[in-house]
């Protein structure tokens, strides 16, 4: 019963008439009866919105909302400034497309240009591209155009994101590319492990900083055997470390990639989030994706186009490099008014804050029992070795605390951000050494 | 529109000048005005291998890329990597913007004098 | 207008974060400065962003008639459900039995969808069409692996008046592209068919309603001599808001199917994005599917044993806010609702291919879908005045231009979907528009050729763009 269709039944019939059609089925004459659906589709009867959206509510009141976040893992809930939510909620963003006609989309082709240019200052690279669907995709396309005639094989550090790396795997199940694995040591990637795998044939090597464990990789020393070996270097960075850590540029990558959610989008069970990608300016045509440019309009006046388009599938079809079309933009928009609300100061503090109050809850949890399992340097989030692990997941669940991420046989993955309070880790503490107790 | 008697020109629109076993290739003045504002140029690699009749590189205008095809078989000597930064220089100047120079050229295809090529395009429209 | 940056002023901020309640620690070794974010007020900010929302053309602010993109009206409702703290505050990583709502709305679209197109599952995982396209590929190359003939299999057929996606995904799931000429009739021509599927034709990826928005008759002609080949059949879902709830791909021979739910289901297109590319199959593909796949059993939500999946495409589940609001949609429209919105989509682009076929030349004749291609040939040889020319006066009509240029195989194309969602009055507005340009093309085609007239910009110079990309702000006196 619910519809959006404007035209009355009444002038449905005149258009009907209009276009010289009997009837429904007339209209529809080149559709054979062997699949036409007489009966209509087999579906429940509709509804009206407040009864759709009852649904919905009733639907989301089954989801747990957790007071109490301590689980990151790709994922992170962070402050969103009230600013983000008003204005990309705006219709005129919501609503249009790519803006392939410039002389009306100069607000979504600006917002675009000012993204890219917020991506180059936090990785320091030349060039940005509009986005693409997330940080495992985006370290998988990172991959891809890395990949020469001679350079195939695709070096992936232990310390990515599971999720990741297996994205990327997909990826190259696809393109026939062969991946292999560096082993991490003491929760960092193995520098000599790396030096072994390198070779001729290397196409890229790409890592995470800071990596899946938290910790903070060698990323210089990392870049430099890289490029000794003639291959790629991509870092997918954590957008928020990028507030503190040295820049990708600053560490010789030639590609930075990231999951761009903690840069204002809600955690929303995934999705929508958002894959960032710089370059720099020598990989510039490869970067797959749309590309806003500057130029002028014929007055003289500065106009912004979506620009370097012969790189795209719709032009260059199966010889394109990527089959890229619909991206990430209201998410690219999202971490733009982010970004620009935090200002360079905010961003540090946020950064700073991440890392103080990780660092606060991972001394209360070890004082609590849980021991950590890495001694090295890390940013937001460690490991612990958890004994009792489903007692105490349970325990905290109970009292409204998602507690860190289980992995392997006994540890837990622990995420602390600006937005946990020193009250809330203390008594997470309590909790936990209750449980062990 | 201009199509210099020194040079052999080739029906999918390259020139060719000959000096010994080397070939200097570039695109005619008819395919740079066909093509409009060309924008980028994908090139080979010294070293490279072109065969003739299969694509050397491709040029890039707004909204099309076409493929350059090699006129013959050689090895890649040298290319001109000014283009890279001023690919305008084919549509203003099209037979000083050589695209590539291949040496050891073993075959070519055979080639059209500019008053062959002058009839060639007229019979294509 | 000026640029975020060029409205930066040292020193100015929002106040955001409280103060630190625990002590400092800072990595060893960090950035050598700090990334020159803008520096700015939030009056500042608010205005900006009002400032270039008023410079952008969404659904909401006008007729949208841009082919082979569906831009319908974004239901405000799903923007509702979407902003559902307990959609939005969940983590993807919860405990399943703590996020059963969201695996509802998976299960629950699911099931719809695959009555919609004839399939038996889908998974949402894929972010965007050409992300699902990619996946659906990569079920075809599991399923001949499997078989034995992965490697033998290795050529995928599309038609040459297919987007551009379909024949880069193909390449980038490692397939050799075969290009089907279409007839003249602009369908798939059954003798050039059959001469191309062999031992070596792995799929064809065909969109029906095809792109030139006509349903092809011949379908179950056509999935028959692929199947026969040992091939499998593809539908790139692009055109599913013509046929839904009239028709199922999975009736027409099709093994598996790409949606867009930002297209067919009425999720907003964002400025270019967020999407949500789901994908479906039958039973027989199911096992290849992206894992983690869940299931309710006895009452409880686990994660499903999936040996031979190809892999995960994303991290996490896809763009599951998008799905909430594809659910949204189809529970409103249900059974009467979607079919429905197909007729009407199909009867307003007949409606206004009516009003506009005596002036401007079809490039097929006879009834179209939900959307159909004018050739501006003809105006072009009498006026000069292009496609492109046409585009940029409608924009003075405060009307989005459609589809430009493409199908590829139609010169001086213009391609118009309106949509289900347009009223009458609409459509009879930009029908006059068009012809009041084609009368001032006959008599002033240099008034055309400077349009658009009272834009945001004139026309952009877009080669000089592309010569010299200047891709980002630099401050004044930087070298790029």
């Amino acid at each position: 019963m619910g519809s959006f269709v404007p035209n009355t039944p009444a002038q449905q019939e005149e258009m009907l008439r209009k276009v010289g059609c009997e009837g429904w089925r007339d209209l529809y004459r080149d559709v054979p009866e062997e699949v036409y659906l007489k009966e209509g589709p087999d579906l429940p009867p509709g509804m009206g919105e407040q009864q759709a959206l009852a649904h919905m509510e009733e639907l989301a009141d089954k989801n747990r909302v957790f007071p109490h976040i301590f689980r990151g893992a790709g994922a992170y809930a962070h402050y969103i400034p009230a600013i983000v939510g008003r204005v990309v909620r705006k219709e005129s963003f919501l609503t249009s497309y790519t803006p392939y006609q410039a002389e009306i989309s100069q607000g979504i082709l600006q917002a675009i240009f000012e993204y890219q240019t917020m991506i180059c200052e936090l990785t320091g690279l030349d060039v940005s591209n509009a986005s693409v669907y997330d940080g495992a995709t985006a370290a998988a396309e990172a991959a891809a155009l890395c990949a020469e005639r001679r350079r195939v094989r695709v070096l992936l550090s232990e310390g990515l994101p599971p999720q990741v790396i297996e994205t990327v795997r997909t990826y190259c199940f696809g393109s026939g590319l062969p991946v292999e694995t560096i082993p991490l040591t003491e929760g960092v990637t193995d520098l000599g492990a790396l030096e072994k795998a390198l070779g001729p044939d290397a196409a890229c090597f790409v890592m995470a900083q800071p990596n899946y464990y938290g910790m903070i990789e060698p990323a210089e020393e990392l870049g430099q055997l890289v490029h000794k070996a003639g291959a790629r270097y991509v870092m997918s960075c954590n957008p928020i470390s990028l507030g503190l850590l040295p820049t990708p540029a600053q560490c010789g990558a030639d590609l930075a990639v990231g999951e761009g959610q903690p840069l204002g989008m809600p955690l929303s069970w995934g999705g929508p989030y958002l894959g960032y990608m710089a370059a720099t300016a020598a990989m510039m045509r490869k970067l797959p994706g749309r590309i806003v440019g500057q130029t002028r309009d014929d007055k003289g006046e500065r106009a912004f186009v979506l620009t370097l388009q012969a790189r795209e599938q719709h032009i260059r079809r199966e010889k394109a490099g990527s089959n890229l079309c619909s991206n990430e933009a209201l998410c690219a928009l999202t971490a733009s008014v982010y970004l620009a609300a935090q200002g360079p100061e905010g961003l540090r503090q946020t950064a700073l804050q991440c890392c103080s109050k990780a660092h606060y809850l991972q001394k209360v949890l070890e004082e609590a029992g849980l021991e950590p399992v890495y001694q090295g340097e890390f940013f937001h989030e460690f490991l612990t070795r958890a004994p009792r692990r489903e007692a105490l997941l349970k325990r905290l669940e109970e009292e409204g605390y998602l507690g860190g991420l289980p992995v392997g046989e006994d540890q837990l993955l622990w995420c602390a951000t600006e937005k946990n309070t020193r009250e809330e880790m203390d008594r997470l503490a309590r909790l936990v050494k209750e449980v062990l107790a | 529109m201009n199509f210099p008697s020194e040079l052999q020109y080739s029906k999918s629109h390259e020139w060719v000048r000959r000096q010994g076993d080397t070939a200097e290739i570039g695109l005619t003045d008819y395919a740079q005005n066909e093509l409009g504002g060309i924008v980028f140029v994908n090139l080979p690699q010294v070293g490279d291998e072109v065969t003739m009749g299969e694509a050397l590189g491709d040029v890039e205008s707004v909204k099309s890329v076409s493929d350059v095809y090699s006129p013959v078989s050689g090895v890649v000597s040298e290319v001109n990597e000014a283009l890279l930064d001023t690919p305008e220089a084919i549509n203003q100047d099209p037979y000083g913007a050589w695209l590539v120079r291949v040496e050891q050229v073993t075959g070519s295809e055979e080639l059209l004098s500019a008053q062959e090529y002058e009839e060639h395009i007229r019979t294509e429209q | 207008m000026k640029l975020l940056m060029e409205k930066s002023c040292e020193g100015r901020s929002l106040s955001l974060l409280g103060p630190c309640d625990v002590p400092l620690v800072q990595p060893s070794r960090t950035r050598e400065q700090p990334p020159r974010l803008p520096q700015l007020s939030e009056t500042e900010l608010s205005r900006h962003y009002s400032a270039l929302a008023r410079r952008a053309h969404g659904v909401n602010d006008g007729f949208y008639p841009l082919g082979s993109c569906t831009m319908k009206y974004n239901p405000a409702v799903n923007e509702e459900a979407a902003a559902l703290r307990g959609f939005t505050a969940v983590h993807p990583l919860q405990p399943l039995h703590t996020a059963a709502g969201c695996l509802e709305v998976l299960a629950e679209t699911e099931e719809r969808l695959c009555a919609v197109t004839g399939m038996d599952a889908f998974t949402f995982q894929p972010a965007a069409g050409a992300h699902g396209e990619f996946t659906g590929l990569l079920l075809l190359k599991a399923y001949h692996t499997h078989r034995g003939e992965g490697a033998v299999r290795n050529k995928i057929l599309v038609p040459d008046s297919a987007h551009g996606t379909n024949p880069a995904s193909a390449a980038m799931a490692g397939y050799q592209v075969v290009n089907l000429p279409s007839g003249p009739d602009g369908c798939v021509d059954l003798e050039a068919l059959r001469r191309a599927v062999g031992p070596d034709t792995a799929g064809l990826m065909l969109t029906n309603p095809n792109t030139v928005g006509l349903f092809d008759k011949n379908i179950l002609e056509i999935t028959r001599i692929v199947h026969e080949a040992g091939g499998l059949c593809y539908y790139d879902g692009a055109n599913l808001n013509a046929v839904m709830g009239v028709a199922r791909p999975g009736d027409m021979g099709f093994d598996v199917v790409h949606l867009n739910l930002h297209k067919t289901f009425s999720t907003p297109h964002g400025g270019g994005g967020p999407g949500s590319g789901p994908v479906g199959c039958k039973a027989f593909l199911e096992a290849y599917l992206p894992a983690p796949r869940f299931e309710k059993k006895d009452g409880e939500w686990r994660e499903k044993p999936c040996p031979e999946t190809i892999g995960r495409v994303r991290g996490f589940q896809g763009n599951f806010l998008v799905v909430v609001r594809a659910l949204t949609y189809l529970l409103m429209l249900g059974r009467e609702g979607v079919p429905e919105a197909a007729r009407n989509a199909v009867l307003n682009a007949n409606y206004m291919k009516a009003g506009l076929e005596d002036l401007y030349p079809m490039a097929y004749p006879g009834l179209c879908m939900h959307e159909f291609v004018m050739s501006l040939e003809k105006l072009k040889e009498e006026t000069g005045v292009t496609a492109l020319d046409v585009a940029k006066a409608l924009l003075d009509e405060g009307i989005h231009p459609p589809t430009m240029y493409f199908p590829l195989i139609v010169h001086e194309a213009l391609m118009v979907e309106p949509t289900e969602t347009e009223p009458k009055e609409t459509l009879d507005e930009a029908v006059e528009a068009l012809r009041a340009i084609y009368q001032k093309a006959k008599e002033d085609p240099a008034y055309l050729k400077a349009c658009p007239h009272h834009a945001q910009i004139g026309r952009p110079d877009e080669v000089n763009a592309a010569r010299h990309p200047v891709l980002r702000y630099r401050p004044e006196g930087e070298q790029g």
